[in-house]
This record gives structure tokens, sequence and C-alpha cells, in this order.
């Protein structure tokens, strides 16, 4: 059974959800008691206390507090309520529990998923406030998902959790007000796979979140010119579904990749690397990047707006790779 | 393998902290020439000196219960039950090591025997045992959770937000702080204001000092704490003071001299755990050298035997080496040096 669900909404029900089915299941994060964050909105008076713990401005000691209870047998869910309040926890995520288990030669795994709330930027939430943070846990081997829909949030929010390692499900605050069919049962979404979110014939448009639907947008724009943009929505940032990227780019033979993470050493800079790498003899021009800027994302509306990944630069790189 | 040696369970239990303490000792002797000699490759961090905090501590617990260690862990590990053959093994880099070749000195853990791991980072281990001590208060279980870490870990912020923690939640946790008088070659009189106990006793946690030299002491003080931890009375710290012989690391190449004043090394050494035990218990007429030397013997035997058991394991087989990253791989996942 389908109904329309907001995309916080969508996350909470796969929290209640995931906390329902299996009891070994704890949620942890600040201010969990006055049950006022939409996402978490109730599962404190539902749950209590042993399972749903209104944390201290701690976010190193909370991260490395799910460590060690899922060590302990736990099944944990840590919510950073910004993107940025990770870095505060660097050292116990990408030093500590993206490497214990390799380095305890597989004695346990960790089953904690991160739950990274109000990823990008929204508009005037400055420097601090705006990061799209996924390349340093990419980089570190920490699986992560950017679920895009309301029903994407739901079923990666649910893989996640089932997941025996941890992953980071990053929330887009630029979907945050979107609604869309979401499935009533718990359905897990798997990782690692790709969606076409709407077919094409003369170019790749690889984007997720917001951006994703901002792509599809432009692809209807564009229909009428007689370019078909084929919009690739990995979902699954690591494991990334890199056969599925291989084969719409063999089939359309152009690629812009559309992310708003930083430029240098990218998550656009990573897919590029692997289409040059396995599509290189099927591409009919230069792979084109769009990105936000190495820049501080500024607080005032135009230099924000400058900064970012912005549609009206993904039309022009269609364009130019159509050229 | 070689099966553990478990001492005979008649033998008087504070000659078996005696034992254990020698071990400890030895184990690290060993270590410090073999890293010397070439056969551990880069560095190892040893605690001579340190050994009657870890004997004592882990004295006051049981089986279930899960220590988290440090940069200087050999002595915590072999304390809490840690096989001295396949820790010599990890040392080697051999795939029957503790982590299977993949850790090393600073890694060593054994998630069976209740222990976490060393670890690299300084106080990084901490809000790992308040994790492991909030599911034994969850489930029920009268478990508690023992965090080591030195004096220099008193300046880092993860430490001091574990104590709140700790205390926020009631966890039963006992933290055990080896105050050695040094971080690295800094004196931590320079560099930690106020007082570590002042401190801990900032946060609530029930604190004692205690002279960390001293197993009988140690000992003591770990069950006062460990026993109200459990009772749920609530967290607790103790600062074990002590120190450290060896220079902070021992590597292959570099031939680190101790900086430190001569006088005082020579009166940290006049506080040895290891003799003082001995010499209390052959006063109270226990035990006599003849015992002792026995003792000495088999202590030795055992590291031999694991010695060679270590050196007549393999080392990891390179397409190994992927191995345990994940619980579960995926397609190109985790990605190789080049794209396959
Ligand atoms: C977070 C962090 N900072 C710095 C280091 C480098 N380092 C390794 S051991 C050490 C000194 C630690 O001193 P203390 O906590 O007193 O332990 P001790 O070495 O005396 O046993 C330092 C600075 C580290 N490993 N981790
Ligand atoms: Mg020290």
């Amino acid at each position: 059974m389908s109904r329309e669900l907001n995309y916080v909404d969508a996350i909470r029900e796969a929290l209640f959800q995931a906390m329902e089915a299996d009891p070994s299941v704890f949620m942890i994060g600040e201010n969990m008691r006055g049950d006022i964050r939409p996402e978490s909105r109730g599962l404190y008076t539902r749950f209590g206390d042993d399972r749903v713990i209104d944390m201290p401005i701690s976010e190193a000691a909370f991260t490395g507090f799910a460590t060690g209870a899922a060590l302990a047998g736990g099944r944990v869910i840590v919510e950073f309520q910004v993107s940025s309040l990770i870095y505060p926890a660097f050292d116990q995520l990408v030093n500590q529990a993206a490497k214990l288990p390799y380095m305890l030669g597989g004695q346990r795994f960790l089953p904690v998923t991160y739950l990274i709330m109000g990823a990008g930027a929204g508009g005037g939430r400055a420097g601090q406030h705006s990061d799209n943070p996924y390349p340093y846990f990419l980089h570190a081997g920490i699986k992560s998902v950017f679920p895009t829909t309301p029903a994407d949030a739901k079923s990666l929010m649910l893989a996640a959790i089932a997941e025996d390692d941890p992953v980071a499900v990053f929330a887009p605050v630029g979907v945050y007000g979107t609604k869309g069919p979401v499935p009533e049962e718990p359905v897990v979404a798997p990782l690692g796979q790709a969606v076409v979110r709407r077919p094409g014939a003369d170019v790749t448009v690889v984007a997720g979140g917001p951006h994703a639907l901002q792509a599809v947008a432009l692809a209807e724009k564009l229909k009428g010119e007689g370019i078909s943009i084929e919009v690739w929505d990995p979902l699954s940032l690591l494991p990334l579904d890199k056969a599925g990227l291989e084969a719409s780019v063999n089939k359309t033979g152009r690629l812009v990749i559309f992310d708003d993470s930083n430029r240098t050493c990218g998550f656009a800079a990573e897919i590029a690397g692997l289409a040059a790498e396995r599509c290189f003899h099927a591409l009919k021009a230069p792979i084109k990047r769009v990105t936000r800027a190495d820049m501080v994302i500024p607080y005032s509306t135009p230099i924000e707006t400058e900064v970012l990944a912005t549609v009206d630069r993904l039309e022009a790189a269609v364009r130019a790779v159509m050229a | 393998m070689p099966t553990p040696v478990d001492p005979p369970s008649d033998l008087d239990p504070e000659i078996s902290r005696y034992r254990l303490m020698q071990l400890i000792r030895r184990f690290e002797e060993m270590a410090v020439d073999l890293t010397r000699g070439g056969e551990i490759q880069s560095a190892v961090h040893v605690g001579t000196g340190q050994e009657a905090i870890a004997v004592g501590v882990c004295a006051a617990l049981g089986p279930d219960d899960v220590i988290t260690s440090t940069h200087r862990g050999h002595g915590h590990i072999l304390a809490k039950g840690g096989d001295p053959a396949r820790m010599l093994a990890e040392l080697l880099g051999r795939e029957t090591g503790y982590n299977k070749g993949r850790g090393g000195s600073m890694h060593i853990a054994d998630i069976d025997l209740g222990i976490y791991g060393a670890n690299g980072m300084v106080g990084a281990g901490a809000p790992m045992a308040c994790g492991a001590a909030f599911m034994f208060k969850t489930r029920a279980e009268r478990h508690v959770a023992v965090p080591f870490f030195g004096d220099g870990a008193m300046n880092q912020g993860v430490l001091l937000e574990s104590f709140n923690l700790a205390t926020m939640l009631n966890l039963p946790v006992v933290f055990v702080c080896e105050n050695n008088g040094y971080a690295v070659t800094t004196p931590i009189a320079e560099v930690l204001k106020g007082s570590i106990l002042e401190r801990a006793r900032g946060f609530g946690l029930a604190v004692e000092a205690v002279d960390g030299m001293d197993v009988r002491a140690v000992q003591a003080a770990a069950e006062r704490a460990v026993a109200r931890a459990r009772d749920g009375g609530g967290p607790g710290f103790l600062e074990c003071a002590t120190y450290r012989y060896e220079v902070h690391n021992v590597s292959a190449g570099s031939n680190w001299a101790d900086e430190r004043d001569a006088a005082e090394r020579q009166e940290g050494r006049a506080r040895d755990p290891i003799e003082r035990l001995a010499t209390q218990l052959i006063a109270e007429g226990r035990w006599s050298a003849v015992d002792r030397a026995q003792v000495d013997a088999e202590v030795e035997s055992e590291l031999e035997g694991g010695l060679g058991f270590a050196r007549n394991s393999r080392r990891p087989d390179p397409s190994a080496a992927y191995d345990f990253m994940y619980a579960r791989d995926y397609a190109g996942l985790p990605a190789r040096g080049v794209d396959e």
C-alpha cells in the first residue's frame, strides 16, 4: 500500500518500523527528549529512554559510544542534526568505526547507521551549515546513501539499519519539503543500486537528491529541442552501481555530472574518473562536471547561488556536450 | 596454537598476580628485543614498570567485563586473559595473530575476552567503553567496562565528554588513568592545569588516587570502584601513579635517548611493582625464592613457546588483504587500486 508522505516523515516511519521490528535497535542523538525534531518526533515517547537516548552535545563521544555498543551487540542509529556536526566526531568516524572491524581481523562488524540530516545548501545557511560532506565518507570507505525521494528515504534508511556495517544516510535539506508515494510496508532497498530516474538517449546526467529532481525538470525542458537526457541517480554512493553507470554512459556516449559537493576530489571527480576508465571509447564528447565551487558557502543569496551547482550551469554543460 | 598456560588453580592468587606481572614484563622486554632486532616492523610502546595497574585492575574484573586499552596496551591485554602466543604472532604480522596481521601492537583485541582493543588514538577507547557499559545496563547484565588511558589523555576532549556521558547515564564504567608523569617527552604538569583527580571529580565521578606501583593497593581500589559500578552505584575513576621504564616508544631504526632525569629514573625503578610483591610474599612466609625462580622459569618457557608459535606461523597471503573491510562486500567494494 502506497500513500503520499513527506520526505522527513518517510525517514521517521523507517525509524519507527525498524525499532518496532528489532528490539536491539536503538537511537541516539541530540534533543531526543523533546520529541521536537520532525525525523524523530514521537520516538522518545514510544520507545522510552532505554532506546532513544538524548545525548549531550558531545558528537565525538556519542559516535564512539555507538561503536562500543555495537561491539557489545547493539544495532545503533546515530543522528547528526546537521551535516557539519560530523566534524567534531571525525576521529571516531573515519579512524575508529571505519577501521575497527578490519583491524580486528573481522572479529566483529559494526551495525551502526549515521543519519546525517541537513546535508547541502538550503539557502542562507552559510559556511558551517551547508556542506555536502559525503566525499569525506566515501574516501574513508564508509558506506553511504543519498536518498532522493521519500520512498528512497524510507527504503534506504531501512537498508542502512539492516546492514552489519556502518552506513551513512545523507538527507539533503533540498528535498525535505517534497512529497511522494511511500509503501507502508518496510521495503528495504538494496545498496549499490542506482535508478534511472528518466531514461534518455543523448547524454547521461549523474545527479542525486534535489539535483536529480532539477535534472529531470531540465530533461523535460530540453526534450522539445530534441535533446534526450538520461538522469542517472546513484542513490547509493558507496557501494556505487558502477555497472549501471557504465551501461548508461556507453548508451548515451556523453556524461555530465551534476553534484553539489566540492569539486576537488569530490564525488563528481570519482564518477568522471570511472567513466573515463571504463567508457572512453564510447564517449563522443569530453566529460563535464557541474559542481559547487571549492568555496566556503556564503550567506547572502546572490553570492551563495554563484558558488553552488546550479541548473543553469547544468543546462549549459548539456548544450556544450551536445554541440 | 599452543594451549594457553593457565596457572594451576590452587596457586595463591597473589602468586598468580606476580606471575602475570612477570609475564607482562618479560613479554614486553621480548617485544623490545624483537623490535630492535628488526623482527617486529615499526614500533612498540611498552609499559614496563606499569604492570601493577593492568594486573590489579583486571584482578577485579570477570570474563564478561570489558576493557579498552591504549597504544601502550600489551599489559592490559595479557592481564585480561590475552594469549601471549597470539599476541606475539600479531606483533610479527602473522595470520595467527589476534588481528590476523591487520593491526599490530597498537590494535590487539579479543572481543570474546572483553578486550575491545588497544588503540592508536589517545583517549579514543573511552566512549566505546561507555557504549558497551550502556548495553550491559539496558540488558540488566552486571558487567562493567574499564577504559585505560594515560595522563596525557586527560587533555583529550573525547575523554572528558565520556566522563560526562558515564555520569549522565549512570553507567557501570571505571575509568583508569595511568599517570606515568609524561605524555611522550612532555612532563604532564607542564600541560595539564588544575588536577587530574579534581577534573574527574568535577564530572561527578567517584574518584580515588592510588599507588600504581602497588598491585595490592590497585586491586583493592579497583574492587571498590568495580563493585560500586556493578551495583549501579555509578561510574568511578582511579588515578594510578606509576612510572614507565622505557622510552616512549621503541622502533627498529631509532635510538631514542631517554631525556628524563637519571635520578628520577632510578627512583622510578626503585618502586618496582614486581619486586615489591615478591618481597612482600616472601616476607609474609607465603613464598620462597626457589618458588619464585620456578615461576619465572615457567614464564620464560611460555614466552619461548609463544615466540616459536609466532615464528612458525604464516604471514597473510596478499590475496587476503581485502578480507574483513566489511561484513558485506559488493561489486567494486572495497575498490582495488586499479579498476577491474
Ligand atoms: C589523539 C592523539 N594525539 C596524539 C597522539 C600521539 N601520541 C601517541 S602516545 C602520546 C602520549 C600519550 O600520553 P599518555 O596519555 O600520558 O600515555 P603514555 O604514553 O604516557 O602511556 C601521544 C601524544 C595520538 N596517538 N593520538
Ligand atoms: Mg603518560
